[in-house]
């Protein structure tokens, strides 16, 4: 079970690593504001170019864990995944705010084996780091990537509880509840990298529904010195957030940028090989729901 | 006006437990009436209805909630976050339902809800500017909220007035003695 949860994990991470060029991973709650005692909302989960439509690939669920506003783990509920994208309801009977996410760690790298140069395998990570490199290898460089994919939602008023860095990848504190945001408004979040408030990381905002529009309107934005990052949200409706850093060999080729830094590369050109040691890289993704005043 | 919801509550207990009659005979009294407007759609709800003041600089003051209180398992409080403004400034931080504040859907045509000073939702209510603000979310409908600034204490006689134009019709609010 807890192999086959951080293969699965460690897929969804190589997705977002490998392919983040065009695709952009993602959740999609039903509804992220909610009243009453007992309510549910469901969730897709894909993979794909345009958001927020499935079109590519669905988003595997094993990895998917819940933090109930208390900060006990909950569950996913009727998890399903068809060709495009995967579906689950999480039920909510705790008022405040739950997290949604999934979160993975793997470890890249390389060794020297006979005079050659190999890569770790797919799925490599800490716990099985060492049945990874066979006996002989040299010159052995690791990296880890931590990779989140996170959704907030809210019974009644919004809590905090569940926003406790745990010091692992890219993470997000609130100055703005994210699940308080209204269109014509700032919100402000800080972002932390294992625990440090992350200066200077670039952010991608997207909005939804990009089939229906010409223009991509992403907003390229990078935080301040203290981790912080404003945004002006526009018209009301979904948003895809991307903060990523590391694995670009700054001034050398494959950098500067990293994964799932939309438009840092040219169009169309294949990213080329990395050279030197793999370097540490994380990812953080969430969708984040702006209603209308 | 320090309020918070719980006052709010204890307060609407106390209305619930004496009644307006009991109140001192110079008191002030503030009249709402909102015009339910009459559509001719295919599908028709009545609208969930939040009333409530606002004062800068203090916490705004739910005075009425219009829902269907009477769902089993209060599942009527699932759309209660569809009334958007009134969810975010007071909503999100009540109990539902809550004494003296909730109340069943009204039908179309002209509803009248009148509140007492000290009494009741309304409470004791800091001389200053004040708006009355009155909220209408329909399932399978829109949307529209309208609001009317007054100043308090209010001379009796005195009343403010607002048009809505889809979920509501015409919103006053009069005060006498």
């Amino acid at each position: 079970m807890k192999a086959k949860y951080l293969i699965a994990g460690a897929l969804a991470a190589l997705m977002l690593s490998g392919a983040a060029q065009a695709h952009r991973q993602w959740m999609l709650p039903s509804s992220t504001t909610l009243s009453g005692t007992d309510s549910w909302v469901t969730v897709d989960a894909a993979v794909s170019n345009d958001l927020f439509y499935f079109e590519h690939f669905p988003m595997r669920t094993d990895g998917i864990a819940v933090t109930e506003p208390d900060g006990t783990t909950g569950k996913i509920e009727n998890a399903a995944t068809g060709k495009y994208r995967s579906t689950f309801d999480v039920h909510l009977t705790k008022p405040g705010t739950y997290r949604i996410a999934n979160v993975s760690t793997m470890v890249m790298g390389s060794y020297t084996l006979n005079g050659k140069q190999e890569r770790l395998p797919r799925g490599t990570t800490k716990a099985n780091l060492a049945q990874a490199i066979p006996a002989g290898a040299t010159n052995v460089q690791t990296a880890e990537a931590s990779n989140r994919n996170e959704i907030f939602v809210t019974l009644g008023a919004p809590t905090t509880t569940i926003f406790k860095p745990t010091g692992t990848g890219i993470e997000l504190v609130p100055v703005t509840h994210p699940n308080d945001l209204v269109s014509g408004e700032t919100a402000t979040f800080q972002f932390l990298l294992d625990g440090k408030p992350a200066a200077d990381l670039k952010v991608t905002v997207i909005p939804g529904g990009i089939r229906y529009r010409d223009a991509l309107g992403q907003m390229d934005l990078a935080t301040d010195k203290d981790g912080k990052l404003a945004v002006k949200w526009g018209a009301p409706g979904m948003y895809w957030l991307n903060a990523s850093t590391g694995g670009g060999r700054e001034g050398g080729p494959g950098g500067p940028g990293g994964p799932g830094v939309q438009g840092g590369k040219p169009q169309g050109a294949p990213p080329a090989p990395p050279a030197g040691p793999p370097q540490k890289r994380a990812s953080y993704i969430t969708t984040l729901e702006v209603l209308a005043p | 006006m320090q309020i918070s919801p719980k006052l709010i509550l204890s307060g609407g207990a106390a209305l619930g437990a004496t009644g307006a009659l009991a109140a001192p005979v110079s008191a002030q009294t503030m009249t709402v009436t909102v015009n339910i407007p009459r559509l001719s759609v295919a599908e028709y709800h009545r609208p969930y209805v939040a009333i409530w003041l606002e004062k800068e600089g203090a916490a705004p003051r739910t005075l009425a909630v219009w829902y269907d209180v009477d769902k089993a398992k209060g599942e009527g409080t699932k759309w209660l976050r569809d009334i958007r403004q009134w969810w975010r400034v007071s909503g999100r931080t009540m109990s539902f339902p809550a004494d003296g504040v909730s109340g069943a859907t009204r039908a179309p045509g002209d509803q009248k809800i009148a509140f007492t000073a000290g009494k009741g939702p309304l409470g004791a209510l800091g001389p200053g500017k004040y708006t009355l603000v009155v909220e209408a979310a329909r399932e399978v409908g829109g949307r529209e909220l309208l609001r009317l600034p007054f100043t308090w204490p209010a001379k009796p006689g005195v009343a403010a007035k607002a048009q809505g134009s889809s979920e509501l019709g015409a919103v006053s609010v009069s005060f006498g003695k």
